[in-house]
C-alpha cells in the first residue's frame, strides 16, 4: 500500500553518471524480442523498463472472429514451450461450459502429455539459463535430452513443438502403439541423466555465488504481482493449479508441490529442478494405467457455448495459464482473454532487479524463464 | 648429449656465418630481420588458425558434438575457410566512431601478442631474441593489449562496447598483478630473468617439482590469473555475450574483428607457453634424477615436440575452464583477485624467497 | 468456504453488490466504488482475496465492462467481480494499483487495447502498441481495413 500513486521514476531524466541502454529487442539473452530499457549507473541497474509488443499479433482479437476449435491453434502460438497445456485450457473450458464428460483415457493421455511438455520446457529453460550464466555446455546437454521427448511427441501427435493435439471433447488421435514403451524408456534414461545436470551446474561454486541472494522476491510481492508457476513457488507462493483446482487426471496422482521460501534466483532454479523429478513421478504413476476407451467423444459440428462468462486455468510450465471467455451464444467467442503467466512474471522485473548488476539482471530474467510470444500475445 | 642433434643454435649460427661471408653486416641484419619476421608471421597465423580449430573441437567434445569435420581432413581447413570469409567481409565504419582510434585498436591488440611471442624459446636455440630480461619483456609487451581493448571500447561509440572495455580494463590491470607476482616467484627461484637460462636450469627437473609447495601454489595462481588476463573462460566478462552481446568488439566486422579474435587465441598461446617455460621446463625433456636410461629415451624426443605438448596441455586446461564454468560477476572477479589471489601471492613470494635463502629447494 | 457462504459473506460486506452463482461466484459492483469494494474483499480475513488472477476488459457495445478474477492464496476460493463503465466517450475508472501491483501491467494492457483510463495509475502508457497508434484495437468498432477481414 505504500507509495501508491507516486509517479514511476522517469527514465529520460538522467544524471551525468548514469546512462540509458537498450537491451533488446535483438539481444542474446532476452530470449526473443523483449526490449528492456535500462538506466545504469556504471554496472548497477537503477531502472528496468520492459517494452513489449514486438511480437504482438492480436491473438485475442483474432479469436473473436474464429470458432472455438480454431482458437486452439492460436493458443499454441503463445507459450510455444507449453503448447499442450494451452490447448488443454481451451478444451477444458469448452467441455466444462457444455458439460461434456471426456473419457478417462483422454484425461490420462492429456496429463501424460502435459507432464512431458513440462519436462521438455524445463529442460530448455535449464539450457538457456546455463547459457545466460555463461556456462555454454549446459545448452547441449539439455537439448540432447529434450530431443528424446520431442521424438515421442512427433510419433504420437505428428509435430514436435506445437502439437494442437487437443480438441474439444478429447484428442485428435489415439496414441501411437509405442508411446507407453518409449515414455518408460525415457523416464528410465532421464532418471539417470538428471543428476548430471546437478553435477554440471547446480553444485558449481561460481553458479551458486551468482544466484544465491540475487533478485529476492518475497511471498507477499509474488502474490501481489501475480507471479505464478515455478517463479512464484520459489518465493513460497503455493500457486500450483494442479493442486488448487485439479483438472484432467491430476486428482488421481500423488505428487508434491515443491516450494522454496527464500525467493532468490537459486530458489527459482531449485523449484524447477525438483519439478522435473516430480513430473517423472507423475508420469510413472500414469503411464501403466491408461484405461481403454475412445480417444474423443462425438461433438456437434458447430460448437456454441451458452451465454455467460467462463474462466479456465491450467498450470502451464511457467505458471497459471487462464482462458477467460465471454460468450454471447454464438459460434465465435465475444471476448477471448488470455491470462498469460509470463506477462505477470515480467512485471516483477523492475521490482526485483534494481540495484543489482547487469549480470544479475540476466540471471534474474533467466530464472523467471520468460517466453516472449506469451507476453505479447 | 644426444639432444644436441636438435640444437637449433648450430643451424642458425651456420646461416648467420654463411650470410656474413656473402654480404655486408647491414644487409645481413636486414635480411635476418626480414626472414625471422616472416617466419614468425607465418607461425603466428598457423598457430592462431590451429588454435581456433582446436578450441572448436575441444568444445564440441565437451558438449557431446562433433565440431567441424567436413572441410579438409577432420575439418582442419575449416578455420582457413573462415578466415577467407572474414577477409572478404565488409568493414563497417561507424558513423560517430573515433575513426583513428577505432582503426588503430585491433592493431595494438595484435602487436602486443606478436611482440611477446618473440622472446619465447620454441625449442633449443629457436627464438627470435634471447633477451637477458626476457620475462620482464614479455610481461611488459603483453600488457599493450589492454590499451587496444580500452581504445576499441571507447572509440566504437557504443555503450555495450564501453562497458565491456571498462570491465576488461579493471580486470586485466588487476590480474596482471597476480600473473606478475607468480612469475616473480619463479624468477626468485631461478635467480635470472633470462628465459633460455631459466629453461637451462630446469635440466635436472622442472621448476614445478623443484620449488616445493611454493612453486605449485604459484602455478595454480598463474593458471587462474592468466586465464583472467586473456579474457577467457569463466572470466570473459569483457565480451560476455549473454550480457553485452560481444563487449568491446561489438562494432567490429571483417578482418578487424578477426584481429581481435586471433589476438585472443595467441594470447592464450603465449600465457600457456610462458607457463610451460617457467613451470614445466619449456622445451626441456622430462628428466628424473639418477634414471639415466629413462632420461636418454626422453632426450630422443625433439625439444619442439616437448614444448608444443606442454603448451598444448596448458591450453587444453584453459579451454576446459571455459567450457565447464559459468561466468563470474565483475565484483566477484575483483574480489577473487584482491582478497584471495593477491595476499596469497605476496605470502608465496616471501615463502619462496625463504626457501631459496635456506637452500631448501631441490 | 462454499459458494453459498461466499455469497452470504460478500452480500453482508457489500450490500450494494449483486451476487450470483455461475461457474464462479460473480459479484456485480458499481464502477464508482470498485476500489472500495475490492479493498473490502481483499482485507477481510475470511475472504482474503489477495491474488488478482486477471483483469479483462469487455466491449459491451455501448459501455465497457471490466472483469476482475480474484483468488485467495490461503482459502483458495475464486470469484469474479464485474463492473460496467457507462461513459463510452471517455471511459475512466479508479486503478487497483494500490491493492494489486499486478495491475501495473494489466491495466496498461486494457488502456492500450480498450482505451479505458485508469485514474491514479503510476504509469499510464501504451504497452504493446506504439505510442502513436490511432484507435483501440479490441473495441468492437475498431476499423483496420488492411489487417482485419470483415466477414
Amino acid at each position: 500500500m505504500e507509495q501508491t500513486t507516486t509517479k514511476r521514476e522517469d527514465i529520460s531524466s538522467i544524471d551525468y553518471q548514469e546512462f540509458v541502454i537498450n537491451m533488446g529487442p535483438q539481444h542474446p539473452s532476452t530470449h526473443g524480442v523483449l526490449r528492456l530499457m535500462l538506466k545504469l549507473k556504471g554496472e548497477i541497474v537503477e531502472v528496468v523498463q520492459p517494452h513489449c509488443g514486438y511480437i504482438h499479433r492480436g491473438i485475442e482479437k483474432m479469436c473473436e472472429h474464429i470458432t472455438y476449435p480454431q482458437t486452439i491453434h492460436l493458443t499454441d502460438r503463445l507459450d510455444y514451450l507449453s503448447a499442450h497445456m494451452n490447448n488443454e485450457a481451451v478444451c477444458l473450458l469448452v467441455e466444462n461450459a457444455l458439460q461434456i464428460e471426456v473419457p478417462e483415457r483422454v484425461k490420462y493421455i492429456r496429463t501424460i502429455l502435459d507432464e512431458l511438455t513440462r519436462l521438455a520446457s524445463h529442460q530448455l529453460w535449464w539450457c538457456a539459463f546455463g547459457m545466460d550464466m555463461g556456462a555454454l555446455t549446459t545448452f547441449f546437454y539439455g537439448l540432447r535430452d529434450r530431443e528424446k521427448i520431442l521424438d515421442i511427441f512427433e510419433k504420437t501427435t505428428g509435430s514436435r513443438l506445437i502439437q494442437s493435439f487437443n480438441v474439444p471433447g478429447g484428442l485428435m488421435n489415439d496414441i501411437h502403439k509405442d508411446f507407453q514403451k518409449e515414455v518408460k524408456e525415457f523416464i528410465k534414461y532421464f532418471r539417470k541423466i538428471l543428476p548430471e545436470y546437478d553435477q554440471l551446474l547446480t553444485g558449481n561454486v561460481i553458479f551458486q555465488q551468482r544466484t544465491k541472494d540475487i533478485g529476492i522476491l518475497t511471498k507477499e510481492d509474488a502474490i501481489n504481482f501475480g507471479v505464478t508457476g515455478p517463479s512464484g513457488r520459489g518465493s513460497g507462493f503455493s500457486c500450483d493449479v494442479r493442486k488448487i483446482a485439479p483438472y484432467s487426471a491430476y486428482p488421481y496422482v500423488k505428487f508434491e508441490e515443491k516450494l522454496q521460501t527464500k525467493g532468490d534466483t537459486f530458489s527459482r532454479y531449485m523449484v524447477r529442478m525438483h519439478e522435473m523429478w516430480e513430473s517423472m513421478n507423475i508420469l510413472e504413476q500414469l503411464i501403466d494405467n491408461i484405461p481403454e476407451g475412445t480417444h474423443a467423444v462425438k461433438m456437434k459440428p458447430i460448437i456454441k457455448l451458452p451465454e455467460g462468462e467462463y474462466y479456465q486455468r491450467v498450470e502451464a510450465s511457467r505458471g497459471e495459464f487462464g482462458v477467460h471467455v465471454i460468450s454471447d451464444g454464438n459460434k465465435t467467442p465475444y471476448r477471448f482473454k488470455l491470462r498469460s503467466p509470463n506477462f505477470m512474471n515480467l512485471s516483477v522485473m523492475h521490482h526485483i532487479s534494481r540495484n543489482h548488476k547487469i549480470a544479475d539482471l540476466i540471471a534474474i530474467s533467466g530464472s523467471l524463464d520468460l517466453v516472449i510470444p506469451d507476453i505479447d500475445r | 648429449m644426444p639432444f644436441n642433434i636438435y640444437d637449433f643454435s648450430t643451424f642458425t649460427q651456420w646461416i648467420h656465418e654463411a650470410l656474413t661471408s656473402a654480404m655486408s653486416p647491414f644487409w645481413v641484419v636486414t635480411l635476418e630481420i626480414l626472414f625471422v619476421g616472416l617466419a614468425f608471421l607465418l607461425f603466428y597465423a598457423v598457430i592462431g588458425l590451429f588454435l581456433v580449430y582446436a578450441e572448436r573441437r575441444v568444445c564440441a567434445f565437451m558438449q557431446c558434438r562433433l565440431g567441424p569435420n567436413r572441410v579438409g581432413f577432420q575439418g582442419l581447413l575449416q578455420t582457413v575457410a573462415d578466415l577467407i570469409k572474414l577477409l572478404f567481409k565488409e568493414l563497417i565504419t561507424i558513423k560517430y566512431a573515433d575513426k583513428l582510434l577505432f582503426n588503430i585498436a585491433p592493431f595494438l591488440v595484435i602487436i602486443g601478442s606478436f611482440l611477446a611471442l618473440a622472446a619465447i624459446p620454441l625449442a633449443n636455440g629457436l627464438h627470435a631474441v634471447d633477451l637477458n630480461i626476457g620475462v620482464f619483456y614479455i610481461m611488459a609487451v603483453s600488457s599493450i593489449g589492454v590499451i587496444g581493448i580500452l581504445l576499441a571500447g571507447w572509440s566504437s561509440n557504443s555503450k555495450y562496447s564501453l562497458i565491456g572495455a571498462m570491465r576488461s580494463g579493471a580486470q586485466i590491470v588487476s590480474y596482471e598483478l597476480s600473473v606478475g607476482l607468480s612469475i616473480i616467484t619463479m624468477v626468485v627461484l631461478a635467480g635470472t630473468m633470462d628465459i633460455s637460462e631459466i629453461v637451462e636450469l630446469q635440466r635436472g627437473g622442472w621448476f614445478l617439482f623443484k620449488g616445493h609447495i611454493s612453486a605449485f601454489i604459484a602455478f595454480i595462481i598463474f593458471l587462474v590469473a592468466s586465464t583472467a588476463e586473456i579474457n577467457r573462460g569463466p572470466f570473459d566478462l569483457a565480451e560476455a555475450e549473454s550480457e553485452l552481446t560481444a563487449g568491446f568488439h561489438t562494432e567490429y566486422s571483417g578482418i578487424k574483428f578477426a584481429f581481435f579474435f586471433l589476438a585472443e587465441y595467441m594470447n592464450m598461446f603465449i600465457v600457456a607457453s610462458l607457463g610451460a617455460t617457467l613451470f614445466l621446463g619449456g622445451w626441456m625433456p622430462f628428466h628424473v634424477p639418477f634414471w639415466e636410461g629413462f632420461n636418454t629415451v626422453m632426450d630422443w624426443i625433439p625439444p619442439f615436440v616437448w614444448y608444443i605438448a606442454k603448451t598444448g596441455f596448458l591450453i587444453f586446461i584453459i579451454m576446459w575452464f571455459k567450457w565447464t564454468f559459468p561466468r563470474l560477476r565483475i565484483d566477484q572477479l575483483l574480489t577473487l583477485e584482491w582478497k584471495y589471489l593477491l595476499p596469497f601471492n605476496l605470502f608465496n613470494v616471501l615463502l619462496m624467497a625463504l626457501l631459496v635463502l635456506l637452500g631448501l629447494h631441490f | 468456504m462454499t459458494n453459498e457462504q461466499l455469497i452470504q459473506k460478500i452480500s453482508s460486506l457489500l450490500p450494494n453488490a449483486a451476487c450470483q452463482q455461475k461457474q464462479y461466484v460473480t459479484v456485480k459492483v458499481a464502477a464508482a466504488d470498485i476500489l472500495q469494494s475490492i479493498k473490502v474483499l481483499k482485507e477481510n480475513a475470511d475472504l482474503f482475496f489477495d491474488y488478482l488472477n486477471t483483469v479483462t476488459g469487455i466491449d459491451q457495445k455501448n459501455s465497457f465492462g471490466l472483469s476482475y478474477i480474484l483468488t485467495s492464496s490461503t482459502h483458495r476460493h475464486t470469484i469474479i467481480v464485474n463492473t460496467t463503465i457507462e461513459n463510452r466517450e471517455n471511459p475512466e475508472i479508479e486503478s487497483l494499483y494500490p491493492l494489486y501491483k499486478t495491475c501495473d501491467f494489466q491495466e496498461r494492457e486494457i488502456f492500450d487495447l480498450f482505451g479505458i483510463n485508469f485514474k491514479n495509475h503510476p504509469d499510464m502508457r501504451r504497452i504493446f502498441l506504439s505510442d502513436d497508434w490511432v484507435g483501440y484495437p479490441l473495441r468492437k468498432d475498431y476499423v483496420d481495413e488492411v489487417n482485419i477481414v470483415q466477414r
